[in-house]
């Protein structure tokens, strides 16, 4: 592969972005050069219009850069055509959105085998039920999104995004939509999911909470990563964060 | 995915359902026309072959002006039986009469069920064989005696012993009932009235003394059909022909063949507008759902769909709602038959049934067509859900892309309907097409011009949602307001939601246009041509009347002068024409536009004179002092020369192309008829005349008499009933547009639940929320209304500048109804999804996303 098994996950070179044009432009990312390491669970942090998640999106290849260069696996995606891309997301790409974002007609398992299904991939059963029991949803499994808690819905989000056994997870504020004591699982979870799995993970939050559990955090404002801290515990991601808004 | 898309469709069972109603609709006329074409056409086949069942051979009159033709055949000397008899091959025959036989009820009118005919023949019980009738009640008629179906003695009461009135050719005979008897074949026919009388009363009731319609034979078992035809050619007359049974009974059927083949493309036109209209409430509903499920499919991108899989996804769902769709549309299709014949009935027009008939072939087109005009509707919803892009699944709120082709939209759909009325223009105007080149240019042209201007009706939107919403804006308040901008809010929503009802109410503009442009076209020809006194028709305005009818008013005090218009069928300058006959008194009756000749060529056209009208002289260069020679269905033939040529008005003239003396035509047709009779009276229209033609006409129950108003009314009323069955078959696809309006509405709840929790947390009442969702729905229903009726008026107005004999006319009265029918489909519409909107909970609505 190339990219090699110890190069990094993602990698980022001289990442801009600008929307709108003239007077109304707004630079939202202004020279981002960024590497994900694998296996670790790195989390992009900042304000809102720090330009967090649009960093993201363009890491993810859900956005383009003005200029500068993505690639994952080592892939370069500024070339891709739409079905490559789409081949990259089935094979390198797992998605956990705020919104859980599952299709509310399937139960748990349906919405967790979706991608491998849309692949025309069959599923590894042991793989499968071991991730349904790491994700607590042995007993959930033929439960519809509409009869689970939203802790239930953010880890079949997780297992789904995690079925695939993808090169990288990106998590958009996973917690947002949680309480504090649900959120705490759902971290936990995706901890887990790195420590056992290897899994890698870029992680978008604005709480120092999940920030902590990451093995990097990168923090971002006005288009530019401003700090880049190893694993912290949420005092110290706090105290950053007070730093960088003085 | 497959998988995905199903339980979609499971998962909005009442979207899925709004939305293929379209579907089912458009599907059950086209497999009700079917099965009821279906259905007639077996009912007659099974009557004509019972009738012909124990015949072999059939011998009829020849129509010396067509050979094939199978009605108002001249009779044949009855001499002709006993020749017949004395063949050797012959086991067998029966000489037989028939003709139109009135039966007249206890308040001296006409027995008539809806337009059906009234069948009178003649009937040997002692020949079975080729009976096929079965005597229930009473006995075999003799002498002066009738027997009658046991279905038209039902319905009026009558029984055997009764007396009655039955008219035939000449006045009314006083008969009596001798017995009722059923057809054996399985099919009633239709509201027939029949009626079986002994030869000899049959011949004097039809005026057919010593003459005979038709022998049938049977051969003698040691002979075969072809040696029994043999021997029959060689003793044939002229003017007769001989057939088997078999082929005699193909032939009789022909007619009604043709009938039901025309009523089947009819009715299938409307099928074909219903799915027509049908195809864009799918178009518009899947747009609105796939609009809504915008993040459900960009997340399903974001986990590895390729744009074709989403494409398969909606495809698939198209083609479920498609099949189910067609599926129930099929057994309502089975009612819809059912609920045709009675609605026939009801209408005038009772048609036979022998039971219904569902073949292999009207389930497979109805399969065929619904899934096809699903998934063709679905291709650009389809096509769109491609193009929502993966980060929609992480944006709020975030709309469907335009497609590629939008800035295009006002150009295209300019260029679309231009080119349709381009097309419609080349049907209409350039001579020289054949009929299935015009049918081909006007259909494709009609469609081209719905397809444009349906694109184009968004633009149209927002003012005219500004103009008609006015008044709800300032009645309804808030509300009302609220509505007028909804309904702007995405133009091309409700643009292509008004579009729908706007065909319906385009083909019904366009129907009440022509129908008053012929009315009044043919009213101001009367006027033109005939204005004094009283014209006697048949009682149903249009069946031609015997000439006795004309003679027994001669001499009635009072009345100066009795003009018949005889018609009938007769060949000259090449082909076979309509040929008319007048007498002397003519002049007075009537005023034509005389281009050559004068008013006094109608008085004296004597044993060899003639008329013809402008177009048809130039037509076959005739001129005054032309000769024209004639052959009439008997077999005669004779030379007249023309005397005068008129111009008649633009609504037509009660002549044929060529018109005779009277007195010449009685000569050469055995039996002459009268369309109309028109007679002048001294003291012109009054109360006294009135009755006095009345009593006159007594024993004529099928004759009733008219002043001009009257004639005028009368004539038109057949115009009236084709214009309703029009109506009720394009009501379909307002219906169908309806339920358009019912979906978009009820989607469009769903996707505002959020909104309408907000306004109903500030403080709006549940009856202003119905109340807003009830106004926009009017508004876009009346945005259909007026596009429609502009676009019909328009087309009308096309139509009627190629079409010689209609005027325009303008239906002011019909067109304003079309609008309060459209305000009250708006109403309608809105009743559902109002409810729905009004019910929801202010607190579950807010938390809606």
């Amino acid at each position: 592969m190339e990219g090699g098994a110890n190069g990094a996950a993602v990698t980022a070179r001289a990442v801009t972005r600008r929307f709108g044009q003239g007077d109304t432009a707004v630079d939202a990312l202004r020279g981002i050069d960024l590497e994900v390491g694998r296996g670790k669970l790195t989390a992009v942090m900042g304000q809102s219009g720090s330009g967090k998640s649009t960093l993201m999106h363009i890491l993810a290849g859900l956005d383009q850069p003005t200029s500068g260069e993505v690639s994952i696996a080592g892939t370069e995606l500024s070339h891709l055509g739409d079905n490559d891309l789409t081949k990259l997301r089935r094979e390198h790409i797992g998605f956990v959105f705020q919104f859980f974002n599952l299709l509310p007609m399937l139960n748990a398992e349906e919405n967790i085998l979706l991608p491998l299904s849309i692949a025309g991939e069959k599923p590894d059963e042991a793989w499968f039920e071991d991730l349904l029991k790491k994700t607590g949803l042995a007993d959930r499994r033929k439960h519809r999104p509409a009869e689970l808690s939203g802790g239930q819905q953010q880890r079949v989000a997780i297992a789904r995004a995690l079925a695939s056994r993808p090169t990288v997870v990106f998590a958009d504020e996973p917690t947002g939509n949680l309480d504090s004591a649900t959120s705490g699982e759902i971290l936990t979870l995706m901890r887990a999911s790195v420590d056992d799995y290897g899994q890698t993970t870029v992680m978008v939050t604005h709480d120092a909470r999940a920030a902590a559990i990451a093995d990097r955090i990168l923090f971002l404002a006005d288009g530019l990563i401003v700090k880049d801290m190893p694993r912290s515990d949420p005092r110290e991601v706090i105290a950053a964060m007070d730093e960088l808004s003085q | 995915m497959t998988l995905v898309a199903l339980r979609a469709l499971w998962g909005r069972k009442l979207r899925t359902f709004l939305t293929g109603f379209a579907i089912v609709l458009g599907v059950a006329t086209v497999t009700g026309t079917y099965i009821l074409t279906d259905s007639i056409k077996d009912a007659f086949n099974s009557i004509f072959q019972t009738i012909y069942v124990g015949t072999d051979a059939s011998i009829t009159g020849l129509s010396a002006i067509d050979q094939n033709s199978t009605t108002n055949l001249p009779p044949f000397d009855e001499s002709l039986l006993a020749k017949v008899k004395a063949l050797p091959a012959v086991a067998a025959a029966v000489g037989g009469v028939g003709g139109e036989a009135n039966l007249i009820d206890k308040n001296g009118k006409v027995i008539s069920f809806g337009g059906a005919p009234h069948i009178g023949f003649s009937l040997d019980p002692t020949q079975a064989r080729f009976n096929s009738i079965v005597l229930k009640h009473g006995n075999w008629p003799g002498a002066n005696e009738v027997a009658i179906d046991t279905g038209t003695a039902a319905k009026k009461s009558i029984h055997p012993g009764d007396a009655i009135r039955v008219q035939g050719q000449g006045p009314a005979l006083r008969v009596r009932v001798s017995g009722l008897f059923v057809f054996t074949s399985k099919g009633n026919i239709g509201g027939a009235t029949l009626s079986a009388f002994n030869l000899a009363t049959a011949q004097r009731l039809f005026g057919k003394q010593r003459k005979l319609d038709e022998i049938r034979v049977a051969h003698k078992s040691n002979y075969t059909e072809a040696q029994l035809l043999g021997e029959i050619r060689q003793i044939l007359p002229p003017a007769t022909k001989v057939r088997t049974g078999a082929q005699q009974a193909q032939e009789a059927g022909k007619e009604t063949q043709n009938f039901v083949n025309f009523l089947q493309s009819f009715l299938l036109a409307f099928g074909g507008i219903a799915l027509f209209v049908g195809s864009f409430v799918i178009a518009n509903s899947l747009s609105i759902t796939i609009a809504q499920r915008t993040r459900e499919f960009a997340t399903l991108r974001t986990i590895g769909a390729s744009r074709r899989q989403i494409m398969r996804a909606v495809l698939v769902e198209a083609t479920a709602i498609g099949v189910l769709a067609s599926v129930i549309g099929l057994a309502l299709g089975l009612l819809l038959a059912k609920g045709l014949f009675a609605l026939f009935g009801a209408l005038g027009f009772t048609l036979p049934n022998s039971g219904l008939l569902f073949q292999g072939r009207t389930v497979i087109v109805g399969l065929i067509v619904g899934i096809l005009v699903t998934v063709v509707a679905s291709l650009r919803p389809a096509l769109r859900a491609t193009r929502v892009p993966p980060i929609a699944a992480v944006r709020e709120g975030t709309t469907l892309p335009p497609g590629r082709f939008a800035r295009f939209r006002v150009l295209g759909s300019s260029v679309l309907a231009i080119l349709g009325f381009l097309l419609l223009a080349i049907g209409l105007f350039v001579s020289g097409l054949s009929t299935t080149g015009v049918l081909l240019f006007m259909g494709v042209g009609a469609l081209l011009v719905f397809f444009g201007v349906a694109l184009f009706s968004s633009h149209l939107v927002i003012p005219l949602a500004g103009a008609l919403g006015a008044p709800g804006a300032r009645l309804g308040g808030l509300p009302g307001t609220l509505a007028r901008e909804n309904t702007q809010r995405n133009p091309q929503r409700t643009g292509s939601t008004a579009a729908a009802l706007m065909i319906g109410l385009a083909l019904v503009t366009l129907v009440a246009m022509l129908a008053a442009g012929i009315r009044n076209s043919f009213f101001s020809a009367v006027d033109k041509i005939w204005q004094t006194d009283y014209a006697v028709t048949a009682q149903n305005n249009f069946a031609p009347i015997p000439i006795q009818v004309g003679s027994s008013l001669k001499g009635v005090a009072g009345v100066k002068d009795v003009v018949g218009v005889r018609a009938g069928e007769a060949r000259f300058v090449g082909g076979k024409h309509q040929l008319t006959g007048v007498g002397p008194g003519a002049s007075r009756v009537f005023h034509l536009d005389w281009t050559q000749g004068s008013q006094a060529v109608l008085d004296s056209l004597g044993s060899n004179g003639a008329f013809t009208d402008k177009d048809f002289a130039k037509k076959h260069h005739l001129s005054v002092g032309s000769t024209v020679s004639l052959l009439v269905p008997g077999g005669q033939q004779r030379t007249f020369s023309i005397r005068g040529i008129f111009k008649p008005p633009a609504g037509g003239s009660p002549f044929a192309p060529l018109t005779i003396g009277s007195s010449t035509f009685d000569q050469l047709f055995n039996d002459p008829h009268d369309l109309f009779v028109f007679v002048t009276m001294q003291g012109g229209v009054s109360a006294a005349n009135t009755r006095v033609l009345d009593q006159a006409l007594e024993t004529f129950p099928n004759a009733k008499v008219a002043t001009r108003e009257q004639f005028k009314q009368n004539q038109a009323s057949g115009l009236t009933s084709v214009l309703n069955i029009l109506y009720v078959l394009l009501a379909l696809s307002v219906v169908v547009s309806l339920f358009g309006i019912v979906n978009t509405l009820v989607l469009t709840v769903f996707e505002r639940t959020r909104e309408l929790g907000m306004l109903r947390a500030i403080g709006m009442t549940r009856r202003q929320v119905r109340r807003m969702i009830r106004y926009e729905s009017v508004i876009t229903a009346l945005i259909g209304a007026v596009i429609g009726i502009v676009l019909g008026i328009v087309l009308a107005l096309l139509l009627i500048a190629r079409v010689d004999f209609i005027t325009v006319a303008w239906p002011i009265g019909t067109l304003f109804v079309f609008v309060l029918v459209a305000l009250v489909a708006g109403l309608l519409a809105a009743i559902l999804p109002a409810r729905r909107a009004a019910r929801l909970n202010v607190l579950e609505a807010l938390q809606y996303e």
